[in-house]
């Protein structure tokens, strides 16, 4: 929270994408969040991204619960569209708007609260549906707006600030989303935005549904120590698994990969993305293989990070349902409401 | 990159664009900040404090402060800071109760000061209130040197300059007009002086030896000579086609005067094109609003005449070709042509001239016949004698030459009591915090996008009535509130701690200009080419800080283009950024004659 907005004074050489925007276009209004947090970081990261994307931003969907995190639409790309739902209703309420323009990118922002507990039946089913977008969960193991009491996704033997250590397993939402068949799965964490930025771009493109699980530290109710999802803790512990370069549509793969540690998967719209493997064994294209190294690296106590699980091939739920490729909402009204006659037609066949 | 040394004071001073540039070290964001409290006398007293005629300067002053103004960078116009001074000066009340005061008694040592221009008053403002018995000689009949006889008086009324000068003279000095020193060994012969400063400018103008010169003479007129003619009212018209030859601010004074003394068609007669002027650019403005025209590549020639009075001037027309690095060539003439005219003036130099300074008295003499000056201590290469502005190195300006009275100040203290001249007093700095309370601070920290605002002019058709009436109104009540929030508070610093940092990127997201970075140490010219945004400004700093606690990387901040408005200490957590005032504490004559009186300043 600060008392003045962020001036609107910029660097002179600020570079521009194609749509001859700055990033400082794509800024929102001022985060009222505590100084520190881990979501402003994630918020700068989905500016970068989106600005690299060159995405006019009338062509973005900001989608959301209840939560500190889920406030944070708010704090970027504000000449866009966006709904703040009810708690845990993210899901729904997009489903229902991809439904109706699937032209838009939609971009959830939620909560390990949001998600993982009042959320989570919706969380299941927007992954079964594979619905086209970039969900995000911005992942501090506490509630940060209710003050902090344990979520769903704090770990065994992490301390809270005043008070018991926690007993409960936690539900990992990236073990979860591979289980439930997510087709684009990936962990970051709020302080490596350079690992961070090309994540989310991949989200974003992806077709179909792209987890993102982002470690973000609540720095006024969890990063103290005794507690794992502090800054301090995720730097100690995680290892960068498989990083991924994005790489738009016309652009040729210019990097030197080394031998073995490089995979390009190609997108649907022609993007590419490449994974910078870390380790050579680890193959992102198997979901079993995905699970166990995961279930692994947790009994060890290692924070994984990078693009874990891709499924190019799954169709997304316009794709499913078999639904008209243009945008419901372009539709005129006659073309989309056939009439009583048709309609009592229709009806007939079930008499 | 080693961590940046923050503790010594001239790092967070070079921060300070403005102060760092001005020869005398005005403190500048502050006196800007007094004004927008409306404290216009204390504005003028801190003025004062470095560089003496704040209502003089802040009319004239060539003011090297603002081109290097970080506002100028971030946006294209500087803040503007000599008018602003003059705001200070304009609205300040009577200040002379707050004057030093020399002390009941002298301390029996006496200083012989040579001219009564800029440099000379300095002295005995800095050395009169030590209980100095300090003598001025001077050859003219008024005080004031340049300052009175060059600079026209639509631009700096008498009156501005008899009040600040009249501060200094009422410490006690004793004056000696119409007192033309004619050798200095008669002086230091006298055995009167404890020691001498001499303050005696460039006063000889350039000459232009061509063709007619001799017959022309009558209509043909040296610049600084004229003006000072003008300023005494020797000279009272001119003719009505005059030609200034040369391109320099006292071009641009003459060809102003002119225009009040009976002229209605002046030229400046520019040798190269726009861009290699030595004028400064607002004087140029100036200028060309009242409708003098500025020709260029033009080069003189010849005087004509016919019946023995000038009636013109032969220029060759010349052609320049400019390389890629922006150096122009020595050009190549291309043509020929003649103006006609009444009366030429000319005003392409002035150099320094001793014929009054034997060359045996052990004062050496360098390859361009000046006195070699030690840049230091002022004093050439005979003991007690000192020397300051103009006279020293050649013609400078006004706040060059308060710069060295008061170096030359301290010197004579020093030299007077037996002191080591070169065992001076540092510079000081002194950092406070300016936190109030979890988002206010002690200073206006937000970001004005306001314009440079305009200095209001008489009009056209008054101003040139009468040669008294000054051109500049001075910026009114609204101007002034405005203009002093686009000053960038420089002086205060962002003040990093290393070891609180936990590297959560606040500060880097909310940073508007892109001046932080969290990144792997290295080289320097290799890391300012991998920050938030490139640092190509190689005369602005990189802060570096030691090792971060959690991932070893540091902290880098590029000075150039922060616009201090501190969200970078506001989004902190920690508490490792903070916004902390510095203030330069810049040695006195009074402050190495009183050692205490430096500790109290520094609080
Ligand atoms: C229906 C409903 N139940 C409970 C709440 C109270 N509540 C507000 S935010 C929140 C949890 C938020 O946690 P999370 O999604 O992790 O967000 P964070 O603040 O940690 O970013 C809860 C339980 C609510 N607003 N609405
Ligand atoms: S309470 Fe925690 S999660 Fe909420 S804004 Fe503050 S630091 Fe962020
Ligand atoms: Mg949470």
């Amino acid at each position: 929270m600060s008392f003045i907005p962020k001036p609107k004074v910029t660097h002179p050489k600020l570079p521009r994408n194609a749509l001859g925007l700055t990033e400082r276009d794509y800024e929102g209004g001022v985060s009222t969040l505590c100084a520190g947090c881990g979501h402003d970081s994630i918020t700068a990261a989905l500016i970068q991204a989106v600005f690299e994307l060159d995405i006019p931003p009338h062509m973005l969907g900001k989608m959301s619960g209840i939560g500190c995190s889920s406030k944070t639409p708010a704090y970027f790309v504000s000449q866009s569209h966006g709904f703040n739902s009810v708690h845990g209703r993210m899901p729904s309420v997009t489903t229902g708007a991809n439904a109706a323009n699937n032209e838009l990118i939609y971009i959830g922002v939620s909560g390990d609260g949001d998600s993982l507990s009042i959320g989570m039946g919706q969380f299941a089913h927007v992954i079964r549906r594979n619905l086209n977008m970039c969900y995000i969960i911005e992942n501090n193991g506490v509630y940060g707006l209710t003050k902090g009491q344990y979520s769903a996704s704090a770990d065994v033997g992490s301390k809270a600030k005043k008070g018991p250590a926690n007993r409960q397993m936690p539900i990992d939402p990236v073990s979860t989303a591979i289980g439930l068949g997510a087709t684009y799965i990936a962990r970051g964490f709020s302080g490596d935005k350079k690992q961070l930025v090309p994540l989310i771009k991949g989200a974003i493109m992806h077709k179909g549904f792209a987890l993102l699980d982002i470690i973000s530290p609540c720095v006024t109710f969890n990063d103290h120590e005794g507690s794992t999802k502090s800054y301090a803790h995720t730097r100690q512990f995680y290892h960068h698994v498989i990083d991924a370069d994005f790489i738009p549509p016309a652009e040729e793969i210019v990097a030197d990969y080394e031998e073995g540690g490089a995979m390009p998967v190609e997108l649907h719209d022609g993007s590419k993305i490449v994974f910078r493997k870390v380790d050579k064994h680890y193959d992102p294209t198997s979901r079993a293989a995905a699970f166990s190294f995961l279930r692994d690296s947790i009994r060890a106590g290692e924070i994984i990070t990078g693009l874990l699980y891709i499924d190019e091939e799954t169709g997304d739920m316009h794709d499913l349902s078999g639904s008209v490729d243009r945008p419901l909402a372009k539709i005129p009204y006659e073309e989309l409401n056939p009439g009583r006659e048709t309609l009592s037609k229709v009806m007939q066949r079930y008499r | 990159m080693k961590p940046t040394d923050v503790s010594k004071p001239d790092y967070f001073h070079k921060v300070v664009d403005c102060q760092w540039a001005c020869p005398a070290h005005t403190d500048v964001p502050e006196y800007i900040r007094l004004i927008a409290q409306g404290r216009f006398s204390d504005a003028y007293m801190l003025n004062r404090e470095s560089n003496v005629f704040p209502g003089i300067l802040g009319r004239v002053c060539d003011r090297p402060c603002e081109p290097a103004c970080r506002r100028g960078r971030v946006e294209d116009k500087p803040v503007a800071i000599c008018r602003l001074k003059r705001v200070a000066a304009d609205h300040r009340d009577d200040i002379r109760e707050r004057l030093p005061r020399p002390p009941a008694r002298t301390n029996g040592k006496k200083i012989a000061l040579i001219g009564a221009g800029c440099a000379s008053l300095t002295v005995a403002n800095d050395l009169l209130p030590l209980g100095y018995e300090v003598t001025i000689f001077e050859a003219l009949k008024d005080t004031g040197g340049l300052m009175r006889t060059n600079i026209p008086r639509f631009r700096l009324p008498p009156k501005v300059l008899d009040e600040e000068i009249g501060y200094i003279l009422d410490m006690g000095a004793e004056l000696k007009l119409n007192h033309r020193i004619d050798s200095l060994k008669a002086l230091l012969d006298s055995g009167e002086f404890d020691a001498v400063f001499v303050g005696t400018g460039a006063p000889r103008g350039k000459e232009l030896d061509l063709p007619g010169r001799q017959e022309a003479d009558a209509n043909v007129h040296i610049g600084i000579d004229w003006l000072e003619s003008v300023a005494f009212e020797h000279i009272e018209r001119i003719g009505e086609k005059v030609l200034i030859i040369g391109v320099g601010n006292t071009a641009m004074d003459c060809c102003r005067t002119s225009l009040r003394l009976g002229a209605n068609d002046v030229k400046v007669m520019a040798r190269k094109p726009r861009g290699f002027f030595k004028a400064s650019d607002w004087e140029l403005e100036d200028a060309e609003e009242e409708n003098v025209e500025i020709v260029v590549n033009h080069s003189p020639k010849a005087f004509v005449l016919e019946d023995g009075k000038l009636v013109g001037m032969t220029f060759e027309v010349m052609e320049y070709k400019v390389d890629e690095r922006g150096r122009i060539d020595r050009g190549t003439v291309v043509g020929e042509t003649t103006l006609p005219c009444d009366d030429v003036i000319l005003a392409i130099g002035q150099e320094n001239a001793f014929p009054w300074i034997e060359r045996d008295i052990g004062i050496e003499f360098n390859e361009w016949d000046c006195p070699v000056v030690d840049e230091t201590t002022m004093m050439c290469t005979r003991e007690g004698v000192f020397f300051g502005g103009d006279s020293a190195f050649g013609p400078k300006n006004i706040i060059w030459a308060v710069a060295h009275g008061h170096e030359a100040a301290i010197s004579i203290h020093k030299y007077v009591s037996g002191e080591d001249l070169r065992d001076r007093l540092p510079h000081g700095m002194n950092l406070s915090t300016t936190k109030m309370g979890m988002h206010e601070w002690s200073y206006s920290n937000n970001y004005d996008p306001s314009e440079r605002r305009l200095m209001p002019h008489v009009d056209l058709r008054e101003r040139f009535k009468n040669i008294d009436i000054e051109v500049e109104l001075g910026f009114t009540a609204d101007q002034a509130i405005q203009e002093v929030e686009r000053c960038l508070n420089c002086d205060i610093q962002t003040v990093f701690e290393a070891k609180l940092c936990i590297e959560c990127d606040a500060c880097i997201d909310i940073c508007p200009v892109d001046c932080l970075t969290i990144t792997a140490n290295g080289p320097e010219d290799e890391l300012r080419g991998r920050l938030s945004a490139p640092a190509e400004n190689l005369e602005q700093a990189l802060y570096v800080s030691e090792e971060l606690p959690q991932t070893q990387r540091v902290m880098v901040k590029d000075e150039d283009l922060c616009v201090h408005c501190g969200l970078c200490a506001e989004r902190c957590p920690t508490g490792a950024w903070d916004m902390q005032k510095s203030r330069l504490l810049i040695p006195y004559a009074a402050d190495e004659a009183e050692p205490e009186r430096r500790r109290a300043r520094a609080g």
